[in-house]
């Protein structure tokens, strides 16, 4: 069984700071990270590998210093990774990013069959979730999003049982393999590498793929293949927020509740 | 996955002991792993930010310009203050501006991450985010390091310990006790960032000049001392004090750290400026008399984790570069004659003896007892200079004879003469 993560490296998003003038980032000196939710897909992965056996393979995208999340993930357990690098790759928006990932996988697959694509839900530097779904429909398999857990997988029916967490409740779902996962942090806890593990990983010679190990068509790659045209970035406005202090000293979960009401409408929140 | 093979030599710490020893060790083409448990080498770590660069220079040759320093020290300066007075001696040349240099200022964060690159580069592993957790002892030899991962056992003919000044595995290992709190102190910096042109209007420096200043009157009479460098775009700020000296005054090292930012003679140094880094940090403080054992069977100890520091001189990152390259020797040494007993490594000790860390080590060993025992060095003597110059140069009609006579007065009502003559002469035989 061969399972393949897509693992994005990201700058550390509780470090970014938005320059109030221009509205763009400030990602100077900023230390890059593993996407956390590829890292939950990845985990995920890796539970998959020690109960059914399996061969993980990392796919990334991104400048050659990218290559630190896939050893990343290599001390974590996974099996062996590829960098996709190339300059025809910059400015890619999510449509041409899932056309070459999709085209990396596909690639993968001549090599050993994929059954399983997982990804993060979304990348923490966009938000936009559109590329695990974006490779799914290129791939012409199933896609299950959101999801939290892999209940069941039956190696020989190639079937696999997940659970979607949803605004309402959890969805349980049968899906033919191959099938591409979006994964949500609630499915699992990241594992900590052992030391053999860790010590193979800092060794571990990352291959990398330019556009041409790759059959691509490059009209639909980097800024050429990216329809989507980000206008303007800016941070949400900041309200002045007046804070005030309930003194009362009442425990009636009713008159808290109606105390609050009160002072909500005192402010003129409630139309 | 196979289990871990077995090493010639395993460091503990990526500090400048640690990488120093390893980038000699791989050099000599030994199998050399380093463990680091900060994130990066130099995550972790803090130090006067004043490197002496001799001991690079032998190592890596013009390592100026590949290294990321801030700036070359051309200034000296001691500052001794009280009130709303400073004193300042100060011995500044243009030599130290031109190579090799006598120091520069650096961040530790980058340069001990450059430093362990230069090991990594001759051949070392270096193993970051792993704590080393214990010494595994065969028959009293050490064998190896237990890490705090899973199947973390690692094995090598010898062990280097290199992880600093809270050094808990020469502890546990029974080699030296818990330090007492006053052979360490306490060490607290803070990185405060200001445009270039203003730092380098402020200290009147060009290109890539720097200054350090040690502060003198700021401690309340504990041992220690304020220091303040520069960097190209910030000012390192700090203070180190003896543990027992805080923990007897009850002060917070925080408190103070404010109340040094804003004294009336400091204050101007930072205006304007923002604080991007705060770090504090043990260090070693009482010298020569706190160095334990440093060569055992399969084992060394370099850098602050054997105490080794010059109070007197400000020098600690050389000094560790040098141990830890004399370490790496040793261990070289060692695997070429088969012996990694005390015995096989103990070149170490004799070199270590034979050079200037040892021999200023040994020269200066009075010195932190000295301050300690004359808390009036820390504070009132900065205050007598500042009086006594400040009312000779105070122009107010009386003869400058009759008033250098009513300062001295002053100064006796505060300090006896004999007593200011017992303190030099004390101070005279402890360094001379």
């Amino acid at each position: 069984m061969r399972l393949v993560v897509c693992l994005k490296q990201v700058p550390d998003a509780s470090e970014v700071k938005i320059d109030p003038i221009k509205g763009t980032m400030v990602r100077a000196g900023v230390p890059s990270i593993a996407n956390p939710y590829d890292m939950h897909a990845l985990e995920e992965a890796l539970r998959l590998k020690d109960k059914y056996g399996a061969r993980v393979s990392i796919l990334t995208m991104g400048p050659p210093q990218a290559t630190d999340v896939i050893k990343r993930a290599v001390s974590l357990g996974a099996d062996d990774g590829v960098l996709l690098s190339d300059r025809a790759f910059a400015g890619s928006d999510t449509l041409a990013t899932s056309y070459i990932l999709a085209q990396a996988i596909r690639k993968m697959g001549e090599e050993e069959p994929v059954d399983v694509v997982l990804c993060g839900k979304m990348a923490i530097d966009g938000d936009t979730a559109q590329v695990g779904p974006g490779i799914g429909s290129r791939l012409d398999c199933a896609v299950t999003t959101y999801v939290v857990g892999v209940r069941s997988l039956d190696k020989d029916k190639k079937t696999l049982v997940v659970e979607r967490r949803l605004e309402r409740g959890v969805e349980v779902v049968e899906a033919d393999m191959p099938v591409l996962l979006t994964v949500n942090k609630e499915a699992n806890e990241i594992r900590y590498a052992a030391l053999p593990a860790l010590i193979e990983s800092i060794k571990y010679e990352v291959p990398v793929w330019t556009a041409g190990d790759v059959q691509l068509d490059l009209a639909q790659c980097g800024l050429k293949g990216s329809p989507t045209q980000v206008k303007k970035i800016f941070p949400p406005p900041q309200k002045d927020i007046e804070t005030v202090m309930v003194t009362d000293t009442i425990s009636d979960p009713a008159q808290i509740a109606k105390l609050l009401v009160d002072k909500i409408e005192e402010a003129g929140m409630l139309a | 996955m196979a289990a871990i093979e077995k090493y010639d030599l395993i460091v503990v710490g990526a500090g400048p002991a640690g990488s120093a020893a390893a980038l000699v060790a791989a050099r000599a083409g030994l199998k050399v792993i380093i463990f680091e448990r900060g994130e990066f080498p130099g995550s972790k770590n803090m130090f006067g930010g004043v490197l002496f660069g001799h001991e690079i220079n032998e190592l890596i040759p013009n390592y100026w310009e590949t290294a990321p320093v801030e700036r070359a020290l051309i200034e000296e300066r001691y500052f001794l203050v009280s009130g709303n007075s400073a004193t300042t001696i100060a011995m500044r040349t243009k030599d130290f501006a031109e190579p090799p240099y006598n120091g520069f200022s650096v961040l530790r964060a980058r340069f001990d991450k450059w430093f362990a690159d230069q090991a990594v580069e001759a051949g070392a592993l270096l193993v970051c985010e792993t704590l080393v957790e214990s010494l595994i002892m065969d028959h009293g030899k050490c064998v190896g390091v237990k890490t705090g991962r899973a199947d973390g056992d690692v094995y090598a003919d010898c062990v280097i310990v290199a992880e600093g000044a809270n050094s808990l595995l020469t502890r546990d290992a029974g080699i030296h006790a818990e330090w007492k709190t006053n052979e360490v102190g306490v060490g607290v910096k803070e990185l405060i960032k200001m445009p270039k042109d203003v730092l380098e209007n402020r200290f009147n420096l060009t290109g890539q000049e720097g200054v350090s200043m040690r502060i003198l009157g700021l401690t309340k009479g504990m041992t220690g001392g304020v220091f303040l460098y520069t960097n190209k775009e910030t000012v390192s700020l700090g203070f180190v004090a003896m543990i027992e000296d805080l923990a007897a005054r009850g002060f917070k090292p925080n408190d103070l750290m404010e109340e040094i930012k804003s004294n009336p003679m400091i204050a101007p140094f930072i205006e304007g400026g923002s604080t991007v880094e705060y770090t504090a940090h043990m260090v070693p403080e009482q010298g020569y008399k706190s160095v334990p054992r440093l060569v055992h069977d399969g084992l060394l100890i370099a850098g602050d984790a054997a105490m080794i520091s010059n109070l007197l001189t400000g020098e600690g990152a050389n000094l560790a570069v040098t141990t830890g390259r004399l370490a790496g020797e040793a261990v070289v040494a060692a695997k070429a004659a088969g012996d990694y007993s005390a015995l096989g490594l103990y070149s170490y000790q004799n070199a270590l003896d034979a050079s200037y860390v040892m021999k200023d080590l040994k020269q200066f060993k009075g010195f932190a007892g000295y301050l300690h025992g004359n808390p009036d060095l820390m504070d009132l003597y900065p205050q007598l200079a500042n009086e006594f110059l400040k009312g000779l140069l105070t122009a107010d009609g009386t003869p400058r004879g009759a008033k250098a006579k009513a300062l001295l007065a002053e100064v006796k009502k505060k300090k006896s003469l004999f007593g200011i003559a017992k303190d030099l002469w004390r101070g005279w035989r402890v360094i001379k």
